[in-house]
């Protein structure tokens, strides 16, 4: 089924006026499994891919958007309309090659202008392999996933055949049951000493802490070498045992893409953590929250069109003060699936879904939304303050202990 | 927290007239917050100057004081309403000063009045630059390096750690006022002696500059718990160096990433956490070295400011709304987003399009004015566009100006590739136009960069849109563009006219051409979430892309066009026109359709109107308006005689496209506006007017003048606000006139008209039926015929015309309504010469004096003349004209201290900004109020000082007499002392300035003089502008007219009676007192010529 805006005269072509800022290099199509099609113009890597569209609110950080890993197996649509202007560098990417399948926009910037620039977005888009299609009317693609929930879709930047795409959108696998962490996470244990942009060298690490990567965000290792910890980031398949070799003195579980339930072996093993050591901190941060709501023998749920932006209000239940933050989810936890021990801390004021929990009596917590933003406000970095106190409060013990 | 109980009664300070750097915007907010607290159960009253706002509608708020902003005032006002709290964040730099002034002289510890919104420390502060760097310091921000001095041995020796070029401020003034950049030793004495005069407190801040840098503003919400949110970043596209309110800014901001924009946001909030704003609006300025990125604070405001409005209309948040609301207590998250309906106002706006606010200027109205754009604001008003790409914006915001340019269609004159490039260095306002100018002469990108500093990004943007235009004009002449080319002009905010003027074709057939191919605007809305969420607020604006959200109703519907940008001849006054003529429609039971591209207005709020499309105000735009909304329902008609010039411009085309005009018809209009037409009509009335003639030629102009005999009238047809509107006394002076006037419009002819010196000219707004013309208010000038009804001081009622004259007005009133067929608003000019009275012009539409009216007299005739428009008779609505026992006056504001080097004297062309009111049981009460409003003030003892044309020596001796009487004691200059002699008046001589030292001006500037009354007669300009200037500059009360003379002499008298400490009335007690039958109004009052 063909949308009736299908007439090629509808669209701007390459020949017609204005295409000789952007780097557009011919028609590209956008095929939603319900049939709607979208067409403009392509850029970055010539490739057909598929995955679930999304439209993410933030309007600034594109780059950080796209390299963001738990975008992994979704085709983001920018809602912001001109995109591109201040390029790409590499401070500002949150992973080596994970994120996004596909980038959709309105307008890609004809040129960059920013004195951290180094490379263009297309180019950059071309050098991850990431189609990119622009000059449709994204805020119909948005007000269409907002009503019809996010949908899977394939976005060609080589195949003009809408017919071929939409079927290829129907036969894709849907994000729920989809266990994509294991596909993104590191194959080896890692450490990272760099701190978060503008703040000079971080203080030298006087704590451990292990990061399990679901795909984690490189602002995430930041924000934790920010604080004095030294990070050692291990694979999601990591077993609790070989965690716990390392000595750390608080775990943390990352963000990262797909259907949290599916991960049923980190759920297994995130339980195990739990319950192993009462005193050891540990915190997780999306699906990491996820991962601990379902640990705790709670449930997740697929939210309609998921969150995504820079702009969502969260109440801190305990001191009702509100931040505004940086939330990237499609799957959300289940208040009423917690059990007594676990008390929601946060509300999302949005719509009222859980934004953080944690373990009564224990130094066990998480938040749904991103303290680390990247792109987003950063309102919520205390939570890292916390999170390190937490941590340093832990070894003081157990060295005070021992 | 729930709002504050503990207080019940709040006094709301507006920001008094409309000035350069503070316009309708406080009108907006202070509308917004009064009706929030309102809404609230708090008890607003509301104190402000400005008769022509939507805030001082009676019905608003508990009790309305039209009072000059006075500490004097608010004492009086505060010891009548006993108000609990004061709320200064909504009224701008005027509301802020003023309660700081209040706070000092003790007002507020007096009668135990709070201010809510920002605390006096917080607004110190803020406004005091010394404190605020402090601030920023301790917190580890950067400032530019900066020094406070009182003295200019102190600036001298700051100068030596600061260097050139140095930023010259003086403190607590808006709209950088009195703010200048000095390059050199000469320029920097003369700044610092100027802005020490204009600071508040004599105290002067000098600055590093740091031009060329990039110029970021936040737009930020705090409440009482600490929330914190951004509402709005603007980027200027004008680097450092040119005022915000000057410059053309963009929303979103355009080149941060999101490190270097949280970095940003994040120090904001140390800003405003840092000075303390507690509950509000606020905005912080950034100045960001393009290379490095090093960022520097330059300033924030603790209060709603222009771009909050900006901020507001921009997003669809309400911020000053929120802000009043925060005052009283709650927090952000305890209120809903007004559009959503569902998620809390504590979150920030996420936008899909891209904004672009660009500023009127006015300069040709102030000859001898430098253009050049600096840190003080001279723009008088702004136009803000709205697009999905930065291109669309940019070239719907050009148009929205109305100043007959559609796109990149200025070429400066042939062979001037230099001058080309030399203005691109100097900021002015016709830069862009040279920009593209540039492109098309093939300068590059990072040329132009190099000169301008503007970003490389918007830059590119400009040459892809002049690429645009050049690929367009490739096309044959007179043929007309293929789908493909005219879809992707039109989604690169190409006009159909710029397309039309390109291809040499006719605007309506590439309109035709274009719907044809079913390339048509859709409408998208603004939603403040980027469609995250659905909105319940049509506010739309147009692009070209697939999916239409205009969801037009099937209601009966009315359109009303709005007056675009303010500019001098069109501002506020036409603003509440529109917003009345939507509220009556409103409640008459029609879906009320607004469509206005200016956001400092009441007009441009989602909630004015049912439907709001923020829209260019052209043919192209509205014809795509009125062709959507008749998709469904029916559109009843248009409504284009409450915003002024712009919208009836537009009503040939709206009717030509079958649409109806509600009201007088657009064959009316052009009746009275075509000279030849009217001149018929009004010998058919047997009505007089000053002799005329059309001059087509420069020959034929002569002609007329010799004919008509001098001194005449001259000015090109169809204009508004006196545009090139002069005076001329001989050949000479017509013959250098016809020389600027020719070229000033080159298409339309020159009106000669007889002038009639010493004439009394009145204003008379009339609504009419059709079959009934009701006298709204008939208005007597105080200066002579010949000085722009517009820059005219006025009272209501006339206290120097004789009833019989009243009657025969009255009766030539209702002969031209009738005659013309006016359905709605009607203004007539009349001049009065002895017995004889003349029309000088009509006006079937609203005019600036109808929200003064409705002030004055208490009916609201802008309401009225829209349930007219809309088929209802005045019988039906039970309209009578009612003559107010009080006085009411009107004075003028100019904004003359912006521009040094220009004349004041007043003149047939318009040259004011806006206007304030003063009321009282006489007309001397009234005037010394509005005086007072106005800002000059009058003198009750010390030396007045004439200086008057020969002609005047007469006219302006009985007030000499008065102030002599007064105690006054006389100065003058030797012909006039001579005449005042004769007349028995003790007199002392001053030389005039060419006569030697000393002379007046020596005399102002020590402080010697209290009041200047000087006038030319036919002496040249130049012999008393130093007088003048000085006066404005040196804040010495000043008349240019005998008659304006007569009536401070008059108010000065009342004051000494000890009349004006009586009763200060709120608007609505004023309302209260009776009112008379025109037959049976009063005629024994006090008149003064």
């Amino acid at each position: 089924m063909l949308s009736d805006r299908d007439d090629p005269l509808h669209r701007p072509g390459p020949d017609a006026f204005g295409d000789r800022g952007p780097a557009y290099f011919g028609e590209g199509v956008l095929a939603l499994a319900d049939g709607r099609v979208f067409r403009g113009l392509a850029f970055g890597a010539r490739a057909t891919v598929v995955g679930e569209v999304v439209f993410n609110t933030s309007m600034t950080g594109y780059q950080e958007i796209i390299t963001d890993p738990s975008y992994a197996g979704q085709l983001v649509c920018l809602t912001v309309s001109e995109v591109g202007n201040v390029g790409v560098n590499a401070d500002d990417a949150e992973s080596r090659s994970a994120g996004a399948e596909g980038l959709i926009v309105r307008s890609l910037s004809p040129m960059v202008s920013n004195w951290r620039a180094e490379q263009t977005l297309a180019a950059y888009l071309e050098s991850r392999g990431m189609p990119g299609l622009a000059e449709l009317d994204t805020r119909a693609l948005t007000r269409h996933l907002r009503r019809v929930g996010a949908v899977m879709g394939a976005l060609s930047t080589v195949d003009t055949d809408a017919e071929r795409l939409v079927a290829m959108a129907r036969d894709a696998a849907p994000m729920e049951g989809r266990g994509l962490a294991h596909e993104v996470s590191t194959k080896e244990a890692y450490g990272w000493s760099r701190g978060t942009w503008g703040q000079g060298t971080p203080p030298s690490p006087d704590v451990h802490v292990v990061a399990y990567d679901f795909g984690i965000k490189h602002e995430i290792l930041c924000n934790l070498v920010d604080q004095g910890i030294r990070v050692t980031v291990v694979p999601s398949t990591t077993s609790v045992d070989d965690v716990l070799a390392l000595a750390p003195d608080g775990v943390f579980l990352s963000n990262g893409p797909g259907d949290p339930a599916a991960l049923t072996d980190v759920i297994e093993r995130t339980r195990d953590l739990l319950h192993r050591d009462a005193r050891m901190p540990v915190w997780g941060i999306c699906l990491g929250h996820q991962l601990m709501c379902l640990a705790l023998g709670g449930k997740t749920y697929k939210l309609k069109f998921g969150h995504h932006g820079g702009n969502h209000p969260v109440r801190d239940e305990r001191s009702a003060a509100v931040a505004i933050t940086a939330q990237n989810h499609g799957f959300a936890v289940d208040a009423e699936s917690l059990g007594t021990e676990v008390e929601v801390t946060h509300l999302n004021l949005f719509d009222r879904t859980v934004g953080g929990l944690r373990v009564r009596d224990r130094p066990q917590w998480s938040v749904q939304y991103h303290p680390e933003a990247s792109p987003g406000p950063h309102d919520s970095q205390g939570l890292f303050v916390e999170f390190a106190h937490a941590v340093r409060s832990a070894r003081a013990e157990r060295v005070g202990s021992s | 927290m729930p709002k504050r109980t503990d207080i019940k009664r709040i006094l709301v300070l507006g920001s008094g007239p409309i000035v350069i750097g503070q316009a309708c915007e406080f009108d907006y907010s202070g509308t917004q917050a009064t009706k929030a607290l309102q809404q609230e159960g708090y008890e607003v009253v509301l104190v402000n100057s400005n008769p022509a706002t939507i805030m001082t509608d009676p019905e608003l708020a508990h009790r309305t004081y039209i009072a000059p902003l006075r500490p004097l005032y608010l004492d009086r006002i505060i010891a009548r309403e006993k108000p609990d709290a004061i709320l200064p964040t909504v009224g701008g730099q005027t509301a802020l000063n003023l309660a700081i002034a209040a706070a000092r002289e003790g007002i507020l510890d007096k009668h135990g009045v709070e201010i809510i919104g920002a605390p006096i420390d917080v607004i110190e502060r803020a406004e005091d630059r010394e404190q605020f760097k402090a601030a920023m310091l301790e917190i580890g921000l950067s400032v530019p390096k900066s020094a406070y001095c009182r003295s200019l041995a102190e600036a001298r020796a700051a100068l030596e750690d600061i260097g050139f070029p140095v930023i010259i401020r003086p403190s607590f003034t808006m709209g950088g006022s009195g703010a200048a950049i000095a390059y050199n030793r000469a320029e920097f004495d003369a700044h610092i002696a100027l802005a020490m005069d204009e600071a508040l407190d004599g105290e002067v801040l000098l600055e590093q500059s740091v031009l060329g840098w990039k110029e970021y503003e936040l737009e930020v919400m705090r409440d009482g718990k600490d929330n914190f949110v951004v509402i709005c970043s603007i980027e200027n596209l004008d680097p450092m160096g040119v005022h915000t309110g000057d410059s053309i800014t963009i929303a979103p901001a355009q080149t941060l990433t999101d490190k270097e924009y949280q970095r940003m946001r994040d120090h904001a909030k140390m800003v405003v956490s840092k000075i303390g704003v507690t509950t509000g609006g606020c905005n912080i300025q950034f100045a960001v070295n393009p290379a490095t990125g090093e960022e520097i604070v330059i300033e924030m405001n603790p209060r709603v400011s222009r771009s909050s409005a900006l901020a507001s209309k921009a997003t669809g948040f309400p911020i000053a709304k929120l802000a009043a609301k925060l005052a009283v207590g709650y927090t952000l998250d305890e209120l809903l987003n007004d559009i959503t309906k569902v998620t809390p106002a504590s979150f920030e706006p996420s936008i899909d399009y891209v904004v672009t606010k660009i500023p009127r200027f006015a300069f040709e109205k102030f000859r001898g004015a430098d253009d050049t754009l600096t840190i003080q604001m001279k723009s008088v008003g702004e136009a803000m566009a709205i697009g999905r790409t930065f291109r669309e914006s940019l070239g719907k915001a050009i148009r929205s100006l109305e100043q007959d340019t559609y796109g990149f269609d200025w070429e400066p004159d042939e062979d001037a590739g230099e001058q080309v490039e030399r203005l691109l260095g100097r900021p002015h306002p016709r830069r862009l136009w040279y920009i593209g100018a540039a492109l098309r002469r093939g300068m590059s990108v990072e040329q132009i960069h190099e000169r301008t500093k503007i970003d490389p990004w918007f830059l590119t943007q400009m040459r892809l849109m002049v690429e645009c235009e050049q690929r367009m004009a490739e096309g044959a002449k007179g043929t007309l563009p293929d789908t493909k080319a005219l879809r992707w002009a039109k989604r690169s905010g190409m006009s159909d006219a710029r397309i039309a003027q390109l291809r040499g074709v006719s605007e309506e057939a590439v309109r035709s051409r274009r719907l044809q191919a079913g390339v048509r605007a859709v409408y998208k809305r603004i939603d403040t979430c980027a469609a995250e969420f659905p909105a319940h607020t049509p506010y739309l604006y147009s692009t070209y892309e697939d999916e239409d959200e205009a969801e037009v109703s099937s209601r009966k519907k009315i359109v009303i066009l709005g007056g675009g940008p303010n500019r001098i001849g069109q501002g506020i006054e036409f603003d509440y026109c529109c917003c009345h003529a939507a509220f009556a429609l409103r409640e008459a039971g029609y879906e009320t359709i607004m469509v206005n591209c200016n956001p400092e207005t009441v007009s441009t709020d989602y909630d004015t109107s049912d439907r709001l499309y923020f829209e260019p105000l052209t043919r192209e735009h509205v014809l795509d308006i009125l062709d959507s909304e008749s998709e469904s329902g029916t559109v009843v008609g248009v409504l284009v005689q409450f915003g002024g010039q712009t919208p009836l411009r537009l009503a040939q085309d709206i009717e030509a496209a079958g649409y109806r005009l509600l009201g007088t018809p657009a064959e009316s209009i052009d009746l009275a506006e075509d000279r030849e037409r009217f001149g018929k009509l009004l010998a058919r009335l047997r009505l007089h007017c000053p002799r005329w003639g059309v001059g087509r030629s420069s020959e034929e102009a002569f002609s007329i003048a010799r004919n008509i005999g001098y001194p005449v009238l001259v000015r090109p047809s169809y204009v508004l606000g006196g545009r090139a509107m002069e005076i001329v006394h001989n050949d000479a002076q017509l013959d250098r006139y016809m020389r600027q006037a020719v070229r000033a419009s080159p298409d339309h002819p020159v009106l000669v008209d007889e002038f009639l010196p010493n004439a009394i000219e009145l204003d008379v707004d009339a609504v009419a039926d059709g079959n009934e013309c009701v006298i709204a208010g008939i208005m007597e000038h105080i200066e002579e015929a010949g000085v722009h009804s517009g820059d005219s001081s006025c009272s209501l009622p006339p206290v120097n015309v004789p009833a019989r004259m009243l009657e025969q007005i009255r009766e030539t009133t209702r002969a031209l309504a009738r005659e013309l067929g006016v359905v709605g608003l009607m203004n007539v000019q009349y001049a009065l010469r002895g017995n004889r009275l003349y029309v000088l012009e009509v006006n079937p539409r609203g005019s600036r004096t109808v929200p003064f009216v409705a002030k004055a007299t208490g009916v609201p005739y802008a309401k009225i003349a829209a349930w007219v428009g809309a088929g209802q008779t005045l019988a039906e609505l039970n309209v009578r004209e009612q003559v107010p026992e009080h006085v009411s006056v009107k004075i003028p504001v100019f904004p003359f201290r912006k521009f040094p080097g220009v004349d004041t004297i007043l003149g047939p062309e318009m040259r004011s900004t806006g206007e304030v009111m003063g009321m009282g049981h006489d007309f001397g009460v009234a005037f010394w109020r509005a005086m007072m409003a106005e800002g000059s003030g009058l003198p009750l003892h010390g030396t007045a000082c004439f200086s008057v044309g020969d002609d005047d020596k007469d006219a302006v001796i009985p007030a000499a007499r008065i102030l002599h009487e007064r105690g006054f004691r006389l100065l003058a200059t030797r012909g006039t002392a001579a005449a005042f002699r004769a007349a028995g008046l003790p007199c002392d001589v001053v030389n005039k300035v060419a006569e030697g030292r000393p002379h007046t001006v020596d005399a102002m500037l020590n402080g010697e003089i209290n009041l200047l009354v000087t006038t030319m007669g036919t002496a040249p300009a130049e012999e008393s502008f130093s007088m003048r200037r000085t006066a404005l500059v040196a804040r010495v009360p000043y008349f240019t007219t005998t008659s304006g003379a007569l009536a401070a002499a008059h108010a000065i008298a009342a004051a000494h009676e000890g009349s004006p400490q009586a009763k200060t009335l709120s608007l609505q007690e004023y309302h209260q007192a009776p009112a008379f039958d025109p037959d049976s109004a009063p005629t024994d009052r006090v008149g003064y010529r």
